[in-house]
């Protein structure tokens, strides 16, 4: 394309946006509140995920040895666990070495089970760990049918849990986001259809005189991805100011474990950019839905 | 130049508005489409720059077989037509130059062509002096005539007009009958819907009389031949 027909799409294009004033306001702030949304739900759902992954991360299956079981027999069993082709890695943890941990994570009651020293109750255990965490589940049932070994353990309920409320906040949010979307991209192609009946008569001699489908097409187009883009001014805005404020105030403050905000960058860089994307497409989606009705032949 | 064979047309509506037509216009021509109301002289018209497709039957203008080409050639087939009707379509907001150079624009012509070849139309059809005009500062006639230059501006081989002169008095009809018989004389095609009989009586041409969707008459130099 001549970089004269690009400038007279652009100016075409800008002329439209300020001529609909009242209509591009519309649809931007459409546009504005749906980005918004999005935004706030990618917040949420990209911290969940990353604080699930925190959590899986540091599953682990713990596999209590018969206490008939040999040294020699707790070697094979080992090797025999490490070939799971699932399993990333194991370590041995004699049931000394439990006891203490046991007494140390007790604190100040711990002093009572010193007691125990004398004749441990307990197993010796090999900690193993999967190579994905959603693989715990299935490398455990594999290892339950392994001889010599008394019971695997893993945090079984706290991770399901915590899966399950990931997917369904997903769920729920998903829903919601593409409800949205459609919203706003109905409302930017109503705008597109109102400038474009008003250029109705300049589309009809543009048609008459020989000008392409593809240059009608282009400033409806550039229309579209404007207020598409310009709604994404204000969320981006908004969340940038609103997510560093949360990471440098309000999360030193939290003390649970596994709970940490994703870090500001890349993090902050990638929602603007989606949420800009968004905004162009469905703007661009939304025009080319109204165009293509009026270049029928 | 533009020849039709066997052309019939029937509307979505069911109306037969052209009932097998065959037709020769050669280059250079300039021909008057008369006949009553209704009769489907727009529509003929309209199918020779396929604004309209016949329902069955050939038509090639400038050598392009109009039923068989792909939408996406219409665009470049339209540039060498020029098509000027009764009510001009002009756009209000733009003025005499913008509206001519409009036609140009919109096919990436660069701005020294468009400059110059756009000046000399609006010198042609004598409005030099109101380039900067808006079209509703204008009379009907002078309307008209930044119609014409609009549609001579991309020269075109063919100039299709239906009732152009439908909406002026008889005295700018004349000025603008003479403005098409300077086009014809430079050798553009003209093909014009009329119901004017003054002119098709005294400024003599092809005359081509359809009724009922039908050629009913075709003479050289002819009459209107109907009551004005
Ligand atoms: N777009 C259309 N849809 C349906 N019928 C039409 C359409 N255009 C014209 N007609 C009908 O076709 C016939 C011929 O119309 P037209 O070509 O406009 O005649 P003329 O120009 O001679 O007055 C008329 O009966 C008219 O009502
Ligand atoms: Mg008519």
């Amino acid at each position: 394309m001549k970089l004269n027909t690009l400038k007279r799409h652009f100016r075409e294009s800008g002329k439209s946006l300020v001529r609909n004033g009242w209509m591009t306001f519309a649809s931007v702030s459409a546009v504005t509140v749906t980005l918004l949304l999005v935004g706030v739900f990618f917040v949420i759902m990209m911290n969940l995920n990353h604080i699930a992954s925190n959590v899986e991360n540091d599953v682990e299956i713990r596999v209590h040895i018969d206490p008939a079981a040999t040294e020699e027999i707790q070697k094979t069993l080992g090797a025999k666990i490490k070939k799971i082709a699932k399993v990333d890695s194991i370590v041995y943890s004699p049931k000394e070495k439990e006891l203490t941990n046991m007494i140390e994570g007790m604190g100040e009651n711990g002093e009572a089970f010193k007691l125990f020293e004398q004749d441990n109750p307990l197993r010796d255990v090999l900690v193993v760990k999967t190579k994905t965490p959603q693989d715990v589940g299935q490398v455990s049932k594999k290892i339950e049918t392994f001889e010599y070994v008394q019971s695997v353990k893993y945090g079984k309920e706290y991770v399901d849990n915590l899966f399950n409320v990931v997917n369904i906040a997903r769920n729920i949010g998903v829903v919601l986001i593409i409800g949205l979307l459609f919203t706003a991209m109905f409302l930017i192609s109503n705008t597109i259809k109102i400038t474009i009946i008003a250029r109705r008569k300049e589309i009809e001699i543009m048609r008459l005189v020989g000008a392409t489908n593809n240059f009608i097409r282009w400033p409806f187009f550039l229309e579209g991805l404007w207020l598409g883009v310009l709604g994404s001014i204000i969320p981006i805005g908004l969340i940038g100011v609103f997510y560093s404020n949360l990471f440098k105030y309000v999360s030193p403050k939290i003390n649970i474990p596994f709970f940490e905000l994703l870090p500001l960058s890349p993090f902050i860089y990638q929602i603007s950019a989606i949420l800009i994307l968004l905004g162009g497409l469905i703007g661009i989606w939304g025009s080319l839905m109204s165009v293509r009705k009026f270049l029928k032949v | 130049m533009i020849e039709m064979t066997d052309v019939y047309k029937t509307y979505s509506n069911g109306v037969v508005a052209i009932n097998g037509i065959n037709v020769k216009i050669k280059a250079g021509e300039f021909v008057y489409v008369v006949g009553p109301s209704g009769a489907g002289k727009s529509t003929f018209i309209k199918m020779m720059y396929r604004e309209e497709s016949p329902t069955t039957g050939n038509i090639v203008v400038n050598g392009v077989s109009l039923p068989k080409i792909r939408n996406t050639k219409v665009p470049l087939f339209r540039r060498n037509i020029g098509v000027v009707f009764q009510d001009f379509k002009l756009l209000p907001t733009l003025t005499v130059y913008e509206n001519v150079a409009f036609a140009m624009e919109v096919i990436e012509k660069t701005p020294d062509e468009i400059k110059k070849r756009v000046m000399e139309v609006l010198n042609l059809v004598g409005l030099k002096h109101k380039v900067r005009m808006l079209p509703t500062e204008l009379s009907g006639g002078e309307q008209q005539r930044v119609s014409i230059a609009r549609s001579i501006v991309n020269s075109p081989m063919v100039v299709i007009a239906d009732e152009p002169t439908g909406n002026l008095d008889p005295e700018t009809s004349w000025e603008i009958m003479n403005i098409f018989d300077e086009i014809n004389k430079s050798g553009t095609t003209i093909v014009m819907a009329t119901h004017n009989k003054d002119i098709v009586n005294n400024l003599k041409h092809r005359v081509i009389a359809i009724e009922n969707g039908k050629i009913a008459r075709d003479d050289l130099r002819g009459e209107y031949g109907y009551e004005a």
